[in-house]
């Protein structure tokens, strides 16, 4: 195969600290990291680990977009660090913790807060008609999958949560991912498990905290389009009041 | 080891000004506080309306000032601006799916603004402006 030689570039990175052990502020440090031009921002902080560093805390684990571990902020947008590539970077590099969660120990943003989210909405299959071992698989055809798919690709990263304003401001708002993942599951011909979803999504923690600012959906390396989601949460939301209220008025 | 997270505080005044999305944001939030105003200029024509003609007569002539146009105009921009903006969007609120296809965002924002037209007509002769 032919060897080729990758551009070499000194990237200048500017990394928040946090050590919890040591009371205090998070502070920026600064280091110039000898890299390849084609490298990504991940591929930079694991040579600072590897060979200046090895103290600085960052999650990460794939390195191709998959496992949704190494979301932080880069230059101040929520980015995944195995996607931001050096190339698109060409001034100094400014690399936090994801915004809106408190932080573990330097990019280490704590989750606590998102899984608790995610376990309260269900992002299971609650089956409507719950079929025994011997009865064979749930079937669905393509135009069922495709009712949900969008919304199925989610990778947990968070960086929805880091753009979302409400977010920020009212951390009760459960949020972009949370929602599109119920919504994903609401949306699955093999589930009967709304009622349940919606105890916690039509309420003002849930899908009415939105305001459809749309961060979540210009952020989302999926293309989830978490946006999209709740709005249509809020529409079917809104039906069902209607439904509820007109229908037993016209029923006296 | 014990955990001591750090917490960044976010301003509740200044945290538009963090990002040009929300810069952005909070632009077109602003222009609907012109299509608020003008409702309760409505509202007071309708007042007027009820105290007699003469009333109503004034109102109009107030709303025929220099400063009451420029005024109008803008709500008017601002009314358009909000409603294309919020068509547009339509198709990832209300998807329709046919079969494994979704239809085309044309068709769904389109039908939007075909019930815009259809009402505004409607309106507009009911008012008696045909
Ligand atoms: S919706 Fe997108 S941005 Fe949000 S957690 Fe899922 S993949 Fe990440
Ligand atoms: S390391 Fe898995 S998504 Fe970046």
């Amino acid at each position: 195969m032919m060897d080729v030689q990758l551009a070499e570039r000194q990237a200048e990175l500017e990394v928040l600290r946090y050590n919890p052990e040591i009371a205090g502020e998070p502070k920026f440090e600064r280091y110039s990291v000898p890299c390849k031009t084609e490298w990504c921002v991940l591929d930079a902080l694991n040579y600072l680990k590897d060979n200046v560093d090895p103290t600085l805390t960052y999650r990460w684990s794939c390195h191709m977009q998959v496992c949704g571990s190494c979301g932080m902020m880069i230059n101040g947008e929520p980015k995944l660090a195995c996607k931001a590539m050096l190339r698109d970077y060409p001034g100094v590099i400014r690399i936090e913790p994801l915004a809106h969660f408190p932080v573990e120990r330097d990019l280490v943003a704590v989750a606590d807060d998102f899984i608790a989210k995610l376990k309260r909405v269900k992002p299971y299959l609650i089956p409507s008609d719950k079929r025994s071992l011997e009865e064979g698989e749930y079937r669905q055809t393509p135009a069922q999958l495709k009712r949900y798919r969008q919304f199925a690709m989610c990778i947990n990263c968070m960086l929805c949560y880091a753009a979302c304003p409400e977010y920020g401001l009212h951390p009760k708002f459960i949020g972009p991912a949370a929602i599109s993942l119920a919504h994903r599951y609401n949306r699955d011909s093999r589930d009967g498990g709304r009622d349940e979803r919606q105890e916690e999504l039509a309420t003002n923690e849930g899908v009415w905290e939105c305001t459809f600012v749309g961060a979540c959906s210009e952020v989302c390396p999926k293309h989830v389009d978490p946006a999209a989601a709740l709005q249509q949460v809020k529409v079917a939301s809104t039906v069902d009041w209607y439904l509820e209220h007109f229908m037993s008025w016209v029923k006296k | 080891m014990s955990r001591n997270p750090y917490v960044r505080e976010v301003s509740p005044t200044t945290w538009f000004f963090r990002m040009p999305r929300y810069m952005r944001y909070m632009a077109r939030e602003v222009t609907s506080i012109f299509i608020g105003i003008f409702t309760v200029i409505m509202l007071v024509g309708l007042a007027r309306l009820s105290e007699g003609q003469v009333e109503y007569e004034n109102f109009l002539a107030a709303l025929r000032s220099p400063v009451s146009l420029v005024f109008l105009l803008l709500a008017l921009a601002f009314a358009l601006y909000n409603s294309f903006t919020w068509f547009n969007v339509a198709p990832k609120a209300m998807p329709i799916q046919v079969g494994e296809e979704l239809m085309p965002d044309m068709v769904v924002a389109g039908s939007h603004y075909v019930l815009w037209v259809i009402l505004s007509v409607f309106v507009l002769f009911w008012a008696g402006v045909f």
